[in-house]
């Protein structure tokens, strides 16, 4: 049970507050950025490339030109007049915001119609006539390294070969040595598809430049308004865009997870349409372009490696990476690690030694990617050291929940040091685990699971204990073009001890306006119902990073606590000036101050904050109002344990996921009820690419399942009735214990599923599958191993 | 050549020129001005358009203005009463049955017409129901109880409990 120390009128930390953003959406009131109407708008649509590699011949627009209603054709030789046909990515590479000569992958942006009405604009684009020379493309990423491999970025005079850039961390020689050494190694190759965020609302923006004011204002779908206003500034600074005539506005968001942080060609072609017409203009994507062209996710292809003892212990991991980034290197990572967090690959275990490296490739599809709902990188390292870890356990005979307490850090080494170099905070993995298996009945899940095999039926239990590295972060590690990750709140308390707060993220249906108010409400004792919650507008918050990567809570969430301990620290203040008592006479509960000995005489939040604008003490700053930016110390790092039951069809091979426990770690938590629906959700995210989801390309860089209709985003009947349940292991840096939450189910799900198939299919000598893991993958597995009727025959 | 068609949204009376091409999620959208049914696809796969025909739910980015002249049309905006939400609004705010609120409104309009037909649906027939409906935010588990919860209202059945549950 969770202790609270409000009220539940005041309703702090640990109350299962309803949501005080639900009922706009509830009525249909919401507003996304496709409800943005303002007077004039005119609508953009895209032409797009139907070839991965293609050089542009010429582009036609004479016939599209000619439909009423049409304004204007832009092309990337439009672009290049102004210099904005090229835009900078977040890892310092470059991007097309319309091609000049060269198409790159499938789906690519080619031209953009700006018309009066959607419609109009949806005929000019079938309207006009591209003429394409079609290329080989390189779509295989370990081909893209061959010596007779095109080289395909000719727009880098001095590039040679399609490598981007290479990494490694660790202990080499070591970790080699202990490899050559050991009594046990394993060793497989996975593949972590690539996938889509497919958040429901697709992305978009309406641009609206006010000519006379020299002012834009930028309706648009980002998860970072304040970073993009940066980067469009200095994108457009040249043109005379600077920062103070930007205003981004993120109106409600229709989920995120990753795939709204980056910038777009859409957005800057919107602008661009608007800077030069002097009117709005309004993009939205359909959805088959936004599983096409934008924000895809993974991709990684792993060679993980463990090396340890016979009787279990882990001695080394060893894990190598090819990277497939698409045409150009534009993932969403604001860490000085190409990779990301990929080092947190030695997970729960106390590894002595480990040595990753990784290599990232250029091929002819979109670029990315993006870290889809996940700490950058995160998900594939995780999904590696589980699957392996449990390959380990499959060599040497040993149950996998035995051989996780063997190796787990334990409590009492916390601050851990992990060999890839970072200070995991806090942790108690073990009891995780203890109450998944007691959730879950693990032994007698065991003694079943033995019976059926002898029947020869198909059950499976995996495992996943997983850490998470969430929070960014701390400023010497991250930053977005320069600008530290650090994170803001703005506290105003009204006369009236009523309050607004602003923030420099942006929920993206995470629950801020309820969970920030439940913060201040327990620092404060003003009640959460009191609080209003403002973020997304660049004109009014105050600075921050925006929302992703579980950071909310650890930096915004920080911000507000200190902002709201500067005005308790001043409230105390006014309280001993009205009672005429020294500070240190008076004792706080939350919502007021008393005088200690004397319970009767005590002023409350409220007088207090009326008093700082009505009676406050001479020479005391007037008024009841704080800011604080937060650069955390260190990452938070919550943790999981996930068990997950599998059955399978031994005629049909269905996979039917009977039970899923998941317990998390996640310190202190705000809100339970909406801690447990990020939990949900994010499980829902994590059994997606292990069972259904993964974009795929046949080799002439077709993508073959770019819409909704074959691209499988599970439903209510593919997803399972989860289970779920927390440990509470406080971070000791967090000012209020706090860790991020919305990553860990997505991020630990995948290979919980995987390992549970796996270990359904270990009487056959399946060691192990890539995800998704689908009936027709298990079919083929067992054929391979001979194990089915030699007449079954693939129709 | 525009139309002229007449119908009714949420009880009002329209009478709308539109091109015959219009699909009506887009009628509803822009020419009413009603926003709150939403477009999540291009394919009809994702049920954030649903709206209620005639009492029946039907997603509205398949179906065009002209096909619903004379028709009865009712949205998110429609299900609210002067005595307020409707049960099935309240089961989502008490339930935590939704995150982002982009799916909600189609997902609200299709789970009425699930409880008018099935009244006490079991949680795999709730399942099977909302299956035209994405939710990428909510893992679902929460919308089946929002719907379970509004099930009961409608019944005048004690109201199920909307703490959170948890594996202890």
């Amino acid at each position: 049970m969770i202790q609270c120390k409000t009220s539940k009128e005041i309703g702090g930390m640990g109350h299962s507050m309803k949501r005080k953003e639900d009922d706009r959406f509830i009525h249909g009131k919401g507003n996304y950025t496709d409800d943005v109407k303002l007077p004039g708008t005119l609508y953009m649509d895209i032409v797009r490339s139907p070839y991965a590699y293609a050089k542009i011949k010429n582009i036609d627009s004479s016939e599209a030109l000619k439909i009423p209603g049409v304004l204007a054709v832009i092309t990337g030789k439009d672009l290049e007049q102004y210099n904005l046909h090229w835009m900078p990515t977040l890892m310092s590479d470059t991007q097309m915001v319309l091609p000049v000569d060269t198409v790159m992958y499938q789906a690519q942006e080619v031209a953009a119609i700006i018309a009066t009405e959607k419609y109009i604009a949806r005929d000019a684009r079938e309207a006009v006539r591209v003429e394409y020379e079609v290329m080989k493309p390189v779509v295989d990423p370990f081909k893209a390294l061959d010596a007779d491999a095109p080289v395909l970025r000719t727009d880098k005079p001095d590039k040679k070969d399609n490598h981007i850039w290479h990494w490694e961390v660790g202990q080499k020689e070591e970790t080699e040595k202990i490899f050559e050494e050991a009594e046990v190694t394993v060793k497989e190759q996975m593949h972590i598809p690539r996938i889509h965020v497919a958040s429901i609302e697709t992305c978009g923006c309406v641009a609206s430049y006010d000519k006379v004011d020299n002012y834009l204002t930028m309706y648009m779908t980002t998860q970072a308004p304040h970073a993009i206003r940066t980067v469009f500034a200095l994108v457009a600074g040249h043109v005379g865009l600077t920062e103070e005539k930007i205003r981004v506005i993120s109106p409600d968001i229709g989920g995120g997870f990753g795939g709204k942080v980056p910038v777009y060609p859409g957005y800057v072609i919107a602008i661009a349409a608007s800077f030069l017409i002097g009117k709005p203009v309004k993009w939205i994507e359909d959805r088959s372009e936004n599983l096409q062209a934008d924000s895809f996710a993974r991709d990684y292809h792993i060679t993980a490696e463990l090396a340890g003892t016979k009787d279990g212990k882990i001695l080394a991991t060893r894990m190598k990476v090819l990277a497939d980034h698409g045409y150009t290197d534009a993932s969403a990572n604001p860490s000085k690690f190409p990779t990301g967090m990929f080092s947190i690959g030695t997970g729960s275990y106390d590894y002595p030694n480990a040595f990753m490296e990784a290599d990232a490739v250029y091929t002819n599809k979109p670029p990315g990617g993006v870290a889809y709902r996940c700490s950058f990188r995160v998900t594939e390292a995780v999904h590696a050291i589980e699957r392996i870890t449990d390959r380990f356990a499959l060599e040497i005979g040993k149950d996998p929940a035995a051989l996780r307490f063997q190796n787990f850090i334990k409590k009492e080494q916390f601050p851990y040091h992990s060999p890839t170099g970072w200070e995991y905070d806090s942790g108690d993995y073990e009891a995780g685990l203890k109450l998944a298996m007691k959730g879950v009945d693990y032994d007698n899940l065991r003694i079943e699971q033995a019976e059926k095999r002898k029947k020869g039926e198909l059950m499976g239990i995996g495992l996943s204990t997983f850490t998470e590295i969430v929070g960014a972060g701390p400023s010497k590690d991250f930053d977005i073009l320069g600008i530290k990750m650090f994170d803001s709140a703005e506290i105003r308390v009204h006369p009236t001890g009523k309050a607004i707060a602003r923030f420099g993220t942006k929920s993206q249906g995470q629950g801020h306006e309820t969970t920030y108010a439940q913060i201040i409400a327990e620092e404060l004792g003003i009640p959460a119902k009191d609080i209003q919650i403002e973020e997304g507008d660049t004109d009014t918050a105050p600075y921050g990073l925006g929302t992703y990567a579980s950071r909310s809570t650890p930096t915004a969430g920080a911000a507000a606590v200190m902002a709201a301990r500067k005005l308790r620290d001043k409230a105390k203040k006014i309280a001993a000036y009205l009672l005429e008592v020294s500070e240190d006479d008076l004792e706080w509960e939350p919502g007021k101050f008393s005088v200690k000995g004397a319970p009767e005489k005590s002023k409350t939040i409220q007088e207090i904050v009326f008093a700082s604008y009505t009676n406050h003490p001479q020479g005391m700053e007037a008024g009841f109002e704080a800011t604080h930016y937060y650069d955390p110390p260190n990452l938070t790092f919550p943790s999981g344990a996930y068990i997950c039951v599998v059955d399978i069809d031994s005629d049909t091979f269905e996979i039917k996921v009977r039970r899923f426990v998941a317990i998390d770690d996640a310190g202190h938590i705000i809100n339970p009820m909406i801690a447990q629906g990020q939990v949900h959700g994010g499980l829902t995210q994590g059994i997606a690419p292990a069972m259904y989801e993964e974009l795929i390309y046949d080799d002439d860089g077709n993508i073959l399942n770019g819409t909704l209709m074959d691209y499988l985003v599970p439903t209510a009947v593919e997803s399972p009735s989860w289970e779920t349940g927390h440990t509470v292991t406080p971070s000791p840096h967090h000012p209020i214990g706090a860790k991020g939450i919305g990553e860990s189910p997505t991020v630990g799900a995948p290979p919980a599923i995987a390992n549970a198939i796996v270990d359904a299919l270990k009487p056959y000598g399946i060691t192990h599958l890539d995800i998704p893991i689908t009936p027709y993958k298990i079919f083929k597995a067992l054929k391979e191993k001979g194990v089915l009727d030699k007449n079954i025959v693939e129709s | 050549m525009k139309k002229e068609i007449t119908l009714k949204i949420n009880g009002e009376e329209f009478t709308k020129e539109v091109e015959p091409r219009t699909l009506l999620v887009h009628f509803i959208r822009e020419d009413i001005g009603m926003t709150g049914t939403h477009i999540g696809c291009d394919t009809s796969s994702c049920g954030a358009c649903t709206i209620l025909i005639d009492g029946k739910s039907a997603k509205s980015c398949t179906i065009l203005a002209v096909q619903a002249a004379g028709k009865e049309i009712t949205t998110v905006e429609g299900i609210a009463t002067t005595e307020g939400a409707h049960p099935i609004q309240e089961g989502f705010k008490e339930n935590h049955g939704l995150h982002c609120g982009f799916c909600t409104p189609g997902m609200m309009l299709r789970a009425i017409e699930l409880l008018e037909k099935n009244p006490d649906p079991t949680e795999e027939e709730i399942r099977w129901g909302i299956s035209g409906n994405l939710c990428r935010c909510t893992g679902y588990n929460n919308i089946v109880k929002s719907i379970k919860y509004a099930g009961a209202k409608l019944r005048g059945d004690e109201l199920p409990s909307t703490e959170p549950e948890f594996v202890e």
